[in-house]
Formats: C-alpha cells, structure tokens, sequence
C-alpha cells in the first residue's frame, strides 16, 4: 500500500448496513480518524454503533459504501484489516471453562505470535491489566470488569496499530471504569495507537477522545472534537434568581442585553445564552451590581455533550431508546 | 378427601388451567404423545423375533406383550411430566401466586393429579388406537380392561405424587433430571423386553424386587385375559402411593413454608 | 504451514480442555452407554436361543452400542461447544486472528477426536471387562479403534454443522432425541435379517447408523468381515464428505468476515 493511503487510520465514506430481515442500521456515515487519535463514537440503544464496528473489524460485509481501515479497504482486504486492528467487542468474548493464561496461549498462537515469546507476552498482557493474581483462575469465576480487561488484553496481543473498543466501559463500576480509561490513554500516548471506542456515556467521550462522532439511527448527527461541538451549540449560558420576585422583570432585561437568545425561567429566575464577546460572567455581575439588583442565585452552564445531541435530534441521549430508533429508520429507509 | 369445598374448588380451578395448558401448547403434546409411541414403536417392532426364543410362553404375541409395558411406562412418564409442569409454575412464581390464592393448598396438589390423569387417559387412548391398527391380540372383557386401565392410573398418580415431592421441594425446573432418572431407572429394571424367567441372572434378581414388575406383569396378564398377580401390583402401587403421598405433602408444607 | 500446524493445535487442544473440565459433558457419554448395555444385554440374552442368532453372548453382540452410543455423545458435545462459541463470539474472536476457516474447523474437530479416543478405549476395556469375546483378535484391535475414531469423526461432522445452522447451544440440547431415535431404529438390538417386522427391516436398512453398528459388531462377532468393515467406512466416509463439505459452507457464511 502506498504510503499516501495511510494517512488516516479509519476513513469512511457512505457506509451502509442493511440488515435484510431488519432495519436500516447504519445508514451511509462518513468519518475520518486520525493516526494515533482516540475517537468517541457516541450515540444511544440501537444507534448503529456496534454494527459499524462489526464491519470496520471486517466481521461483517457492508452491505453499501467503502472503508479502509489501517490504509486496506475493509471489504477486499479483509485479512490485511485484521493483521493491523485488535477488537473488544461488546460482549466480551470468552470462554468460561479457560483461563485467562490459557486464553492467552489460545490467542497469541492464533496470531502467530512466535513460540518461545507467546508465554512471556501473555504473562506481561496480564500483568498490565491487572489480572496476575487471577491468572490461572478460570474466567467463568470472573466478575464483568476483569473480564473486559482480560478481553482488551486479549486484543492487544499482536500489537495492534488501530484498537477498536465496543463500550468498554458499559456495566463497570466507577474504580474500573476509571482504570480502563487511563490504560486506553496510555496506549494512546505512549504507544501511538489509534483507538475507535464506542460509548453511550458523554461523560466518557469527553474524557477521553480527541475528537467525537455523534450517531443517531445510523446517521452521524455531529462530528468533531468535543470543545468544537459545544461552541457550535453556543455559549455557555447564564441563569439567575432574583432574591425579590418582584424583580424579575428587571432581571430579564438586564440579562437580554447579553445574548439574543434569553428569557423568564420559573416564577423569579431568568436565563441568557452568551453572545461571543460579551465579556462572560464577570460583566453580567457588574452589570446586575449597577443596577442593584439582589440576586439568590446565579450559574453559568458550560453546553455539554447532551446539548448537542439534543440540538442535533431535538433528543436527550441519555434514554433516547432503541424503540423510536427502529421504526423511524425503517420509515427513512422505506421514503428514500 | 377431608378437604371439603375448599379442596375440590381449588382443584378444579387448577386442574383446569394445567391441562387447558397442556393440550394448547405442542411443545408438552408431542413429547408425551410421541415418547411412548417411539418405544412401541421400536420395541414391538424391532425385536417381534425373541418371542421365537425358547421359554418364551406369552399367548398373545409380542406387540401385545410389549404393549403392556409401554402403557405403563406411558403412564409413569405422564407423572413424571406433572412433576416438570409443578416445578415450571413454581419457578415462573405462579405456584406462588397459586398459593397465595388457594383457599386449600392441598387442592392444589389435587388439581395437577387431576390434570396429569386426564393426560394420562388421553395418551392411553392414542396407544391403544395404535396398538389395535397394529393388530394387537387383546383377549381382556370388559372389566379386565377397565381394571387395566385403573391400574395404569393409580400408577401415575404414584408416580405423579414422586415427582411433585421432589418438584416442591426444589421449585427449579433443574430437578428435572432427578424426577425423570430414577423411574427411567426402575421402569427398566423390570421384564420389558422378555418374561422374568428369560432375565439373566442379576437382572433378574433385580427385577424379582422390584415394586414395578408385578405392576407390568399384570398388565400383559390383564391382555391376554387373565387375572394373574393382580392382587400384588395394586398392593405395590399402593404402598407406593402411600410413600409418595407423604413426600409430596410434606413437600407441599415445605413450599408453603418457604414462602 | 508449520505456524498454520501449530495453530490447529493450540484450537485442538483448547477444545479437549473445555471438554475435559465440564463434567456434565462427558459423564453421559461414559453412563448411558453402560446403562443401555447392561439392560439390553441382560433383557435380551434370550434372544441368543432365536435360531440364526450370530452368537451366544447377547453383550458381544450388544458392545457394538456404546460406541455409536458415544458417537452420538461426540457429535452433540462437539455441536454444543461450537454453537455455545458462536453465541459467546468466542468463534468471532478466532475469526479476528489470521487462523483461515478451514483450520478452525480442523482444531475443533482434533479436539473432539481426543475425546473420543478416550471414550473409544473406555468401551474396548468395557468388552473386555465383562467378557465378552473379540474374534478379530489382537489385530482386530488397531482395526476398532480406526473404524471407531472414523465414525466419531463423522459424527463430530454432523455435529458442527448442526451447530452452525441452528446457532444456539439450547437447540443443539433439543436435537438429542432426533439422534435416539436413529440408534432405535437401526439394527442396534437385533440383527437385521431376524427382525420380523417389515417396516421395521425397511427403516433399519435405510438407516445409516445400522451399518455402522454392524462394522463394529463384526470384528466382536465374525472377525474380519470384509463386507461389513467396507460398508461402514463407506457409510462413514459418505458423512464425513457430505456434512464436512456443508460444515465448511456454512462456517464460511457464519463467518461472513471479508
Ligand atoms: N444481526 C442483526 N439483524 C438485524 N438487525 C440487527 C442486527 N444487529 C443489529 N440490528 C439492528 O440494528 C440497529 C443497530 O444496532 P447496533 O447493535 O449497531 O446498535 P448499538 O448502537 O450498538 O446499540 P447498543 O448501545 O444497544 O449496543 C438496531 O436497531 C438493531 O436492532
Ligand atoms: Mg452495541
């Protein structure tokens, strides 16, 4: 492959899966991911996160669109795609009777990893991921989170240039969580990898990626780095509660000078969105000292993640399930 | 029964509800209609020959002969199969809510004895249909055939009674193998294939003790007309029942007292 | 190739592990067959006195069973481990690594081939045990290991295939009784030309497994008896071409990777 091809690690144009007694599950995405970038695919239930993944790992055939994956095309070089990626997918895939010493062997054989470095590699894999006092226990006693680990220990074998992560994190408790987090950044940092982690928790991407896609119902909604996204739905915005309700007609009209978006909230607050360069929230407090106005209250909100998904979809993402998901995809897939 | 109103109205009710549930569901149909078919089937029909074997003196040929023991063990199963329908309702919590609404828990119990010998008829007749098209000689009157028929119900109801003992007490459909082995075991244990006196020497020592063989020996004499060993094999089933009885009983105070 | 060779092995050998470690697999395979025997054999000695009988020990001729018996055991555990695989995605992490479809299935297979060659020894030390005779003698013996291997081996066959188009570890539970029935129907308790039974006759010379049994029986029986020994490989090997053929068609659609 000419060197030229590999300047993205991922890049994706108009993938589509259909499935053929199912619905439109990925419906023509386009993304790019960078050489050594973690990037946090987000999106709720039934997205099209793992379906993407399943065919960005070469498990299954798209069904429209290209896409390379370490510079080989995912759908003729199906065996060039696997020698360079690793993959965790959602469940994690292991067999309860081994254990994770005998996965270790099973794996590291498979990937051709020479004999006499297959124990060492394995013993050290374990080690990182802090599994050598459970070692030679069989995985079926394992509790969820060191099964993950066990799993992205297992994809790590050959030394992957690109990892693909499933929601890694899914059902973790917030210790392992967090452990999880800082391994995948140190394989970031210090071993260059590139890293496709799936995820339903904004706090997770925008911990953890450089740069974000937002998928809703197979289609990417939004795509960027997180800071990027949330300028783009605006301004932090300000909300304040007047100590005297009685105010609160002044209050309005002291903040609507900030933002052109702004408005009455309950019964004795009111809220503005910040027009770029106007000062922040230290002029909003000059401005309500000047006027002497009491105020109980007052917050400045940074937009989040969920604000851009709810701007994209005019959704929350946390619940914004599956059910709705399905049928409108089939309708769009039906109209087009 | 001591049981009063309370006892046939809760049985009724349940007896209903679990045979209603039986005959709309073919994947609890086919097995218990096919099971016993599928031993008929391959005893009667595969080894007819061995009644050319020396010493083998039963009048009425083989099918008939083999008859007799596929109706029984039809019937055993059919117990057998009640015991997995307690454990499956107690698992799902409807035996709990069953509790919960009985006003006379042993009605429960009653009920599913009653739904399991109204299986039992109904697989019964399916076999004897099947057992005359395949020109079985029966030489029974009237009342053998109703005695052979009793005897084959008090048969499930003991063995009925075995596998709601075990079943209330584990209330897990994972007992299963537990309910089913132990009859499997003992059902062929017995003279299936060849009268006892044809047995080689351990089986049929085994099978001499065995409560199950007067059991199946006056169903073939019941078959070819004859009243031999009736006496015994109630007896058997009796005691049987009696042994059972108890356990599911206790079976049921244990249900109840778990809650 | 060596790299290939050595993969297979590493599949093989995780496969008779797992075997190995669930009890609840194996244990059947080793009482079932016993059970049935002893039952058969001692409700059925009368049988010996039909005139044309082929032997006078009912458990010589009845020792042919266990082993298709454990066959049928090869084949259900060998379906359950591969569909239980592809429930888990433990098969589509085999599938990520450069390990071709055509080596998985042969290091699952080994591994199913090691355990019948436990069971295999297990039944020849049962004969021997109990008394029965052997006419094939000393040489007969590497014979009905082959012929026993070659048949478990078929089965396995079926079994994968099975699993790869029924997807679920339950299902392949369920099928259990679709196989008693094969062994009911054949010429298991009975030899074929003394059962009465027209139809009966019929389906159990239509039955595969009957020729099988038959080649096993033989070297119990008869010795070597050239005809029978044939027409078992003959019937194994028919399995084997037409269910491993199936087996590799429907792994590679399983396997939908690019
Ligand atoms: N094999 C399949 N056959 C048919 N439909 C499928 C199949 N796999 C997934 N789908 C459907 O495709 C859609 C996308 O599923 P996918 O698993 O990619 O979602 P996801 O974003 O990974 O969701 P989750 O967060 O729940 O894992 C869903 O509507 C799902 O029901
Ligand atoms: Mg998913």
């Amino acid at each position: 492959m000419s060197e030229s091809a590999s300047e993205w690690a991922i890049e994706v144009e108009g993938l589509t899966q259909k499935f053929r007694k199912g619905p439109l599950a990925v419906d023509g995405i386009d993304l790019h991911v960078e050489r050594g970038e973690i990037y946090g695919f987000l999106g709720p239930n039934g997205a099209g996160k793992s379906t993407t993944v399943l065919m960005l790992t070469t498990l299954l055939p798209p069904t429209g669109g290209v896409a390379r994956v370490g510079g080989f095309d995912i759908a003729r070089e199906g065996g060039r795609v696997r020698s360079v990626i690793g993959a965790a997918l959602q469940e994690a895939a292991l067999d309860a009777h081994l254990t994770a010493r005998e996965h270790m062997r099973l794996q590291t054989a498979l990937q051709g990893v020479p004999k006499p470095e297959r124990r060492a590699r394995g013993d050290e894999l374990i080690e990182r991921v802090g599994l050598a006092e459970a070692a030679d226990r069989k995985v079926g006693g394992y509790s969820g989170g060191m099964k993950r680990r066990l799993d992205l220990a297992l994809a790590l074998v050959h030394g992957p240039e690109i990892l693909f992560l499933d929601e890694p994190t899914t059902g973790l408790d917030p210790q392992s969580r967090s452990s999880l987090w800082e391994e995948v950044e140190r394989l970031a940092d210090d071993e260059g990898m590139t890293v496709f982690l799936t995820t339903q928790y904004l706090e997770e991407a925008d911990r953890l990626a450089d740069r974000v896609g937002i998928i809703d119902r197979g289609k990417i909604v939004a795509e960027g780095t997180p800071a990027m996204l949330k300028a783009e739905v605006g301004e932090p915005s300000v909300s304040a509660r007047a100590a005297d309700p009685s105010d609160r007609g002044r209050l309005v009209e002291v903040l609507g000078r900030f933002g052109s978006a702004s408005g009455p909230e309950d019964e004795d607050a009111a809220w503005v969105r910040l027009d770029p360069g106007c000062g922040g929230l230290v002029e909003v407090v000059r401005a309500l000292d000047a006027e002497g106005l009491q105020v109980a209250d007052l917050q400045l909100h940074e937009p989040t993640l969920d604000d851009v998904f709810l701007e994209k979809t005019g959704r929350k993402l946390e619940g914004a399930g599956e059910e709705q998901g399905d049928e409108s995809g089939e309708f769009e897939a039906v109209s087009a | 029964m001591s049981g009063g109103a309370g006892f046939w109205g809760v049985a009724r009710a349940v007896a209903w509800r679990s045979t209603h549930n039986f005959v709309t569901n073919p994947a609890l149909v086919l097995p218990a209609m096919i099971f016993p078919l599928f031993f008929f089937g391959a005893f009667a029909g595969g080894l007819s020959n061995i009644d050319s074997s020396p010493g083998f003196d039963y009048p009425n040929g083989y099918t008939a002969f083999e008859f007799g023991f596929v109706l029984m063990q039809a019937s055993a199963f059919g117990g057998v199969f009640t015991g997995f329908g307690i454990a499956r309702d107690f698992e799902s919590g409807f035996g709990r809510r069953l509790m919960l609404a009985a006003p006379n828990r042993l009605g429960i119990l009653g009920g599913y004895v009653i739904s399991s010998l109204i299986r039992a008829l109904m697989v019964m007749t399916l076999l004897f249909a099947i057992g005359l098209l395949a020109g079985m000689d029966v030489s029974s009157n009237l009342p053998e055939l109703v005695t052979l028929i009793g005897l084959a119900l008090f048969l499930n109801f003991a063995i009925g009674m075995w596998a709601a003992g075990i079943a209330l007490r584990f209330r897990s459909i994972q007992a299963g193998p537990l309910m089913q082995t132990p009859v499997f075991l003992i059902l062929f244990l017995t003279p299936v294939y060849v009268p006892r006196e044809l047995l080689s020497s351990w089986v049929q020592d085994v099978a001499r003790f065995n409560p199950v063989t007067p059991v199946i020996e006056a169903s073939r004499s019941l078959i070819a007309g004859s009243h031999d060993g009736l006496l015994l094999a109630f007896a058997c089933v009796g005691a049987l029942v009696l042994l059972f009885g108890i356990s599911a009983v206790t079976g049921m105070r244990d249900a109840e007292a778990s809650g | 190739m060596t790299g290939q060779l050595d993969s297979i092995y590493e599949v093989a050998r995780r496969s008779f592990l797992r075997s190995m470690r669930q009890p609840a697999a194996f244990v059947p395979a080793i009482v079932f067959p016993l059970f049935l025997l002893a039952v058969n054999s001692a409700g059925l000695d009368a049988a010996t006195g039909i005139p044309g009988f082929p032997t006078d020990s009912y458990v010589t001729f009845a020792l042919a069973i266990p082993f298709i018996q454990g066959g049928t055991f090869t084949l259900l555990n060998s379906g359950t481990d591969l569909a239980t695989d592809i429930e888990t995605g433990f098969l589509n992490r085999m599938a990520m690594t450069p390990l071709g479809g055509p080596a998985l299935l042969a290091g699952m297979l080994g591994g199913s081939m090691a355990i019948a060659l436990i069971q295999t020894a297990f039944y020849i030390a049962i004969g021997f045990t109990v008394g029965a005779d052997f006419a094939a003698g000393a040489a007969g013996v590497p014979m009905l290991f082959l012929l026993s291997l070659v048949i478990c081996f078929a089965f396995s066959c079926v079994g994968v295939f099975t699993a790869l188009r029924v997807g679920t570890g339950e299902a392949m539970q369920s099928m259990f009784p679709v196989f008693f029935v094969f062994l009911f129907f054949s010429s298991m308790a009975m030899p074929r030309d003394l059962i009465e039974q027209d139809w009966f006759r019929t389906v159990a010379t239509i039955n595969p497994l009957s020729y099988l049994i038959e080649g096993i029986r033989s070297l119990y029986v008869v010795g070597f008896d050239w005809e029978a020994l044939g027409l078992a490989f003959g019937v194994s090997a028919i399995l084997i071409a037409v269910f491993l053929s199936l087996a590799a068609a429907s792994l590679r659609t399983t396997l939908v990777r690019t």
